[in-house]
């Protein structure tokens, strides 16, 4: 048998090595998949409800049009989804400034037995989405016109 | 590759390449931030703090970039025991764990005006943060291994091993549900506006120059070291030939 010379047994090793590696570190990713979560979806509130005396996180889509101020001008109510369930949530405070209908939001508070989710925090979520200020009111056409233009 | 396995052949091109690849770096670098701070639009939902995309994105590429760059050279030095690889994995670690930092903070000082808080321990910030820590053990383990004259070699399977957390960085916001949002770019596609885009890839293009820059620098720096160190022993040797016998 010829001998493997050193240096092609060290990658060979080496190889197997990363395989096993890697493998493991993508199992242990999969495994944290529910864990690792940062919030709940309209639709897991809905169909396992936490307990109102469990503080959770809620994560989604302020619906367009839900947003209502109450008269008290501080507290305000609006409509989480997910396209497949929603929820209504209460807030009292300063929202952040990302916070708009149609926009990603995640909450942080209870469920109540009514129904309602008690936030007591607001985070907003930003999407991958960068658009100038000036582009936001055009179409997609006319946007592409700006930028030829102006190129 | 192994034409600059000769360290005074590689040392004979890193003395022009380092202050090209610093010089062009910087001017890259100004003109993109410059630009970036001063003639980029407002962002239509994020306004004027839009402009820290500029720093931190291509701070987050180059943290994760200098780790690869350690797992390449590791395993270039345990494989084809490349004289420089150790040198190179050793001189991208504090370049690397700055750009990481640098990402970490501006990422905290953006999250305040947007999504209302300095941190929070979703998926990608909790992932950046441990290639932070990951760089510090690094640094760590590969001065010890210099210092007690060690082969390095621990550190060369932790650079390795610790590469795995690159892609769960990449992957945590698909993955998980998290509070940063997910990929602007993929594959060709892109939802940044050309406005934003190309001063964007301008500034990653100058940032990147700069660390290779350093790391030149740093390998320079390491191989003089060493060079400096052997001069010493040997002179000692010369004028106190009792030490070396004892």
């Amino acid at each position: 048998m010829a001998a493997i010379k050193a240096k092609h047994q060290r990658l060979v090793l080496l190889v197997v090595a990363l395989v096993v590696v890697l493998s493991a570190g993508i199992l242990a990713a999969w495994a944290l998949k529910s864990q690792a979560s940062y919030f709940y979806v309209p639709s897991d509130i809905v169909a396992v409800p936490p307990v109102a005396t469990r503080t959770v996180r809620l994560g989604g889509m302020v619906e367009k049009g839900s947003l209502k101020t109450a008269p008290d001008g501080v507290t305000i109510h609006f409509v989480v989804g997910d396209g497949k369930a929603r929820v209504a949530v209460e807030f009292a405070g300063i929202v952040p400034s990302l916070f708009v209908e149609g926009s990603g939001v995640v909450a942080e508070g209870r469920m109540r037995p009514d129904g309602v989710f008690n936030a007591d925090n607001l985070l907003a979520k930003h999407d991958e989405n960068y658009v100038p200020r000036e582009m936001q009111q055009m179409t997609k056409d006319q946007a592409k016109k700006v930028v030829a233009e102006t190129q | 590759m192994h034409g600059l396995a000769n360290p005074a052949r590689f040392l004979r091109f890193a003395r022009w390449l380092t202050p090209l690849c610093l010089g062009l770096g910087l001017a890259v670098t100004t003109g993109a931030l410059a630009y970036g701070l001063l003639g980029a639009p407002a962002d239509r939902l994020m306004g004027e703090t839009v402009r820290i995309l500029f720093l931190h994105v291509p701070a987050a590429w180059l943290g994760m970039a200098g780790w690869m760059t350690i797992a390449g050279a590791s395993v270039t030095e345990l494989v084809w025991r490349h004289p420089l690889a150790a040198i190179a994995a050793r001189a991208a670690a504090v370049p690397g764990a700055v750009f990481t930092a640098i990402c970490l903070v501006t990422g905290s000082i953006w999250g305040r005006p947007t999504w209302g808080t300095w941190w929070v321990w979703d998926g990608r910030l909790t992932s950046m943060l441990v290639l932070l820590f990951l760089y510090f053990g690094y640094i760590a383990l590969s001065d010890v291994a210099r210092r007690d004259g060690g082969n390095g070699r621990v550190a060369a399977i932790f650079g390795i091993v610790g590469a795995i957390n690159v892609p769960i960085i990449n992957r945590s916001v698909v993955w998980w549900n998290s509070l940063h949002q997910p990929p602007s770019i993929t594959m060709g596609k892109s939802a940044i506006d050309a406005a934003f885009l190309w001063p964007l890839l301008a500034a990653a293009i100058g940032f990147t120059l700069i660390f290779a820059g350093v790391v030149l620098a740093r390998m320079r720096a390491i191989l003089a070291d060493a060079q400096a160190e052997a001069r010493l022993r040997r002179k000692a040797m010369v004028s106190d030939p009792f030490e070396a016998l004892a």
